[in-house]
């Protein structure tokens, strides 16, 4: 099954390069594989079995033994989030991109071939098999960027790549040596040596590692972590997101920041914490810094852009932060007391419920972006606007929604997520999260100064005609805002999807 | 029938020399590499694992104990499939070749039959005899056919590709003289009764015999293997040769220097590994000094690669760094990095092969320019669509991304290498990521370059059908072996489990 998803999208994309020579049908076949894609991954949604603990959907079949290749797909609650957040948000894309006559056939099919790569990524269990997905998906990615955006698009495209391609080399060799140490590559089966604390041992014995064994395990997750931090952004190596989601079409930073930085908190979820538990525990200071970091810096840099896709681009690091501040503060070392493993699993569940929340805003708003631009022939300044609330009132109320979303308004789906993080991360580590209320402050002044200054004060004369939202982008819209209100109002919908796999985790984490 | 592929190319060179037009010579030429390829197929189909094939053994000169003796293990049908392929794409790929079409394939058969000689050889003295006439051809295939930089035209040109070629030869029989030295001593060691491999293989040198000509084989044959230093023949000798005999130098001729590292050097005298006993700069053995070597050419020829300027040279020097991965391979002196080495030796072939094409044939051809900055505005990416693809796939191949052969031979290197030298690691993997860089960077400026389209841009004429065919046979094998690896880690593996290889495998080393 879920092979047939993984293979779906690409076979579209096939579909979209032979038949779509006109534009109207690429985009065409486009849309009914995406919109296929997003049922069938409702339909995982719907056929998961919530209370049952492990893998499901699961498929095994040996590939290459020898070299420890096997092909494990299944998906636990992460799993299946992420599969429906990367069908809605490529569905989303999709939509988007539909007016856009820039996008033609080619365009189409990268978007499908990442779609592929992206549900790859979230389903596969065995490094090797994991690893094809990972690196292919960047393909698809550096050429979306590269053939399709700002004037600066070409040194974006290969700083995206070249970042990402870095992280990927650390992350490979490490898994090379967790290989040689154990003889695995199967996620599963390697966080159960890690949570078992046979890990070191194995790897000190089998590796001929004269030196202290600690540092050697210390080595190896700061390789991989590596590999996810690039992905996700974390602060000091998110140099390549700003320029990088700002200079790509706003339809293809829809991917990137909706569904693609989820894959490195994907891996922070399914590698980092089950199988390098206490590692992440040793460092937890370092990485706790690191994770303030990502939350407040950005929030301040965000105030300072000038342009809409860098202050949102900035802002989508800062809502990333909160994720990784979730996921380290989950890692401190609290014994067996069922007080803290209680908070842990609030903080876990909120970081879940966060990715799926700020997939969803974020390409929301790169979404209206889109939309804007459009209208104002590519300008995009904060301060060239004004008063568009007047002039495009359906489009400001629309857009003021999804950026109130993801200031954290109470009632929409930025809300509960940050909430539940916020709340479990402070009786774990105080000070980081005293810290971290900064950023959200300051999320709150750059988002409120955005909507003064576009939609609010006196009408630019320069825009005085600019149309407002159509009838069917209103309609495409209306199910998005939707969903953000449903998430807001009643997050269980999310959380009682992932309980069972957020209390395994913490767990896995208590030793 | 393994032995056939020799002699059916070596007849082929006749038949396409002798036949009275251009057309016959090419499809006699094809014909040949054909059938070549599709014995080394069927060979596959009917193997045992594990098995050592004698395909001939006859007395040639009984009072010097040489013997004419072929024989084949999983490794040598490895590099016997390569060599099929390669020969077979380059074929394709010099379809075009209109000046002196009948002496060109009858030396290009020449050269494929003595690369089907070294690899399926199992006598050293006969092993050596194809390895030199395998230099012969090379020399004149440059030498004619060769390509030169822009802007040298007549004189100038023929003497850039001469400098190329005679560079070549000079490399190479400097690199055979080391090894002739190193031959007869071994012959003369071991009571001068026999040269084949059976018997040198478990014949007791002393360690101490072992430990002075096992570097000098080892480099004799890595000077071929393009080994930093001594790989700079590699650059300007895969540049200024024609597509055809690029492809082949880098993806079979190199082979054949890490085969005979491999095949003569560290079977025959695995103790040249042990210890010294005493350390020199650190190194401790001539094993460490040789990875050291094999790192600095990956790291080296990746960043010199980063900086050029011709779009051949790039590909020349990547070359460079991608062998580095097979000497470092060797160099673990464990299962899974020798296993990675013999995979990535096919792998590069492949992946190089493909590269050639790209640049020699389907841009060079057609623009007649490699300079990266003129091939920038042409906009190729919009001219010539299929040979942007292939170079985007084969650029993802040799960045060794996951899905195709460079990614499994390159992993079980560097795990290899995590157990064996942990110390290089970091620096395989910086190689690795500069590896990524210059392939990107050459891809983006011949490709993806900015500027208006220059007014010949409709003007290249498409992409021919032997030139798909080619890519396409490229393609494929590189992503079979990709997402199949058993496929060859099946011949390889059990080979280097054979008690020809036991030597190397009860060192001080384990």
């Amino acid at each position: 099954m879920i092979t047939l998803l993984t293979l779906l999208p690409l076979v579209g994309g096939l579909l979209v390069l032979l038949l779509g020579h006109e534009r109207a049908l690429a985009r065409l076949i486009a849309m009914l594989f995406g919109v296929g894609a997003l049922v069938i991954a409702c339909f995982f949604w719907i056929g998961y079995e919530p209370a049952y603990p492990g893998m499901q959907f699961e498929v095994i079949h040996q590939w290459a033994p020898s070299l420890g290749m096997t092909y494990h797909v299944g998906v636990d609650g992460l799993g299946v989030l992420m599969l429906v957040l990367s069908a809605l948000v490529v569905t989303m894309s999709l939509a988007a991109s539909w007016g856009n006559e820039k996008h033609g056939r080619l365009y189409f099919a990268l978007v499908l071939f990442l779609e592929c790569g992206l549900f790859g990524t979230f389903t596969a269990l065995n490094f090797v098999h994991w690893f094809i997905y990972w690196e292919l998906s960047l393909i698809p990615a550096f050429f979306l960027v590269r053939l399709w955006g700002g004037p600066q698009r070409a040194r974006a495209a290969t700083q995206f790549f070249l970042y990402t391609m870095v992280g990927s080399v650390a992350l490979l060799l490490a898994f090379l040596a967790l290989f040689l140490g154990t003889g695995q590559f199967d996620f599963v089966q390697l966080a159960q040596l890690g949570q078992t604390n046979q890990l070191t041992a194995a790897l000190a014995q089998n590796l001929h590692w004269t030196g202290n064994p600690q540092t050697l395990m210390l080595l190896i997750f700061w390789g991989a972590f590596l590999g996810f931090a690039v992905k996700t952004a974390v602060i000091p190596f998110h140099t390549w997101l700003p320029l990088a989601y700002s200079e790509a079409s706003s339809e293809t930073t829809m991917l990137l920041t909706g569904a693609m930085s989820k894959m490195g908190v994907y891996g922070f979820l399914r590698i980092l914490l089950p199988i390098f538990p206490q590692q992440m525990q040793q460092e937890l200071k370092p990485l706790l810094w690191m994770a303030v970091a990502t939350i407040v810096l950005p929030a301040f840099a965000a105030w300072a852009q000038k342009d809409l896709k860098r202050t949102f681009a900035y802002s989508s690091i800062n809502h990333l932060g909160y994720c990784v501040l979730g996921i380290c503060v989950a890692a401190r070392f609290t014994g067996a007391d069922p007080g803290m493993a209680h908070e842990k699993a609030a903080a876990l569940t909120g970081v879940l419920l966060q990715m799926f929340s700020h997939g969803l805003t974020a390409s929301a708003l790169f979404w209206f972006i889109a939309l804007l631009e459009r209208r104002s022939g590519g300008v995009r300044g904060i301060d060239d606007f004004g008063g568009l609330r007047r002039v495009v009132p359906v489009f400001s109320g629309l857009m003021g929604i999804a950026i109130f979303a993801s200031l954290g308004l109470p009632g929409l789906n930025g809300f509960p997520g940050e909430f539940l993080i916020f709340k479990g991360a402070f009786p774990l580590v105080p000070w980081a999260t005293a810290v971290s209320v900064l950023g959200l402050l300051m999320t709150a002044v750059f988002l409120l100064t955005v909507i003064q200054k576009v939609f609010s004060g006196p009408v630019n004369p320069r825009w005085a005609a600019m149309p407002d939202l159509t009838v069917r982008e209103r309609l495409v819209l209306l199910p998005v805002i939707g969903v953000m209100f449903l998430i807001g109002l009643y997050p269980q919908i999310i959380t009682g999807m992932v309980h069972v796999t957020v209390a395994q985790w913490v767990a896995g984490v208590r030793f | 029938m393994l032995a056939w592929t020799i002699y059916i190319s070596a007849l082929g060179a006749l038949a396409s020399r002798l036949s009275p037009s251009k057309a016959l010579a090419r499809v006699v030429a094809l014909l040949t590499a054909l059938i070549g390829l599709g014995i080394g197929i069927a060979t596959l189909l009917h193997w045992t694992p594990g098995e050592l094939l004698t395909i001939a053994n006859h007395p040639w000169i009984p009072q010097l104990g040489l013997s004419y003796h072929l024989a084949a293990d999983g490794i040598s049908l490895t590099l016997v499939l390569l060599t099929g392929i390669a020969a077979t794409a380059g074929i394709l790929f010099s379809w075009n070749i209109e000046k002196r079409t009948q002496e060109f394939f009858a030396f290009y058969l020449v050269l494929i039959a003595g690369v089907y000689g070294v690899f399926l050889s199992f006598d050293l003295f006969l092993l050596f005899v194809f390895y030199e006439i395998a230099i012969i051809p090379k020399y004149f295939l440059i030498a004619i056919w060769g390509s030169a930089k822009r802007g040298a035209t007549g004189a100038d040109a023929g003497s850039q590709r001469e400098y190329a070629a005679m560079k070549l030869a000079l490399y190479s029989f400097a690199g055979s003289a080391l090894v002739l030295a190193g031959m007869a001593a071994a012959w003369a060691a071991s009571g001068g009764h026999s040269m084949s491999f059976e018997v040198l293989a478990h014949y007791p040198f002393s360690a101490h015999f072992q430990l002075w000509v096992f570097p000098m084989v080892f480099v004799g044959f890595a000077v071929l293997a393009g080994m930093w230093p001594f790989h700079t023949w590699a650059p300007t000798g895969h540049a200024a040769a024609p597509t055809a005999a690029s492809m082949l130098l880098a993806g079979v001729v190199m082979k054949l220097g890490a085969y005979g590292c491999l095949r003569v050097a560290m079977m025959l005298f695995p103790r040249g590994l042990d210890p010294w006993g005493f350390h020199v700069l650190g190194f401790g053995s001539w094993r460490d000094v040789f990875a050291v070597l094999a790192v600095i050419g990956i790291v080296y020829g990746a960043t010199v690669a980063l900086v050029q300027r011709d779009f051949k040279f790039v590909i020349g020097y990547s070359s460079v760094s991608h062998m580095g991965f097979v000497l470092l391979g060797l160099m673990t002196l464990t299962q899974i990095g020798l296993d990675g080495a013999v995979l990535q030796m096919f792998s590069h072939g492949v992946i190089a092969g493909l590269l050639f094409a790209v640049v020699g044939r389907m841009v060079y051809d057609r623009t007649h320019t490699r300079e990266l900055g003129e091939l920038g505005p042409m906009r190729l990416a919009h001219a010539i669509p299929f040979a942007a693809v292939t170079f985007i796939l084969a650029g993802m191949a040799s960045i060794g991304l996951p899905g195709f052969s460079g990614f499994v031979a390159e992993f079980q290197v560097l795990m290899g290498t995590w157990r064996a030298l942990p110390g290089l690691i970091a620096f395989a993997g910086i190689g690795i990521v500069v590896g990524i860089a210059f392939t990107w960077r050459a891809l983006t400026k011949a490709f993806f370059g900015e500027g208006t389209p220059a007014a010949h841009e409709h003007a290249l004429p498409p992409i021919t059908i032997p030139e798909k065919l080619g890519s396409l046979l490229l393609l494929s094998a590189t992503l079979i072996v990709g997402l199949y690896p058993s496929i060859l880690t099946n011949l390889i593996l059990p080979a280097l489990n054979s008690p020809l290889f036991e030597g190397l495998s009860t060192g001080a080393w384990r």
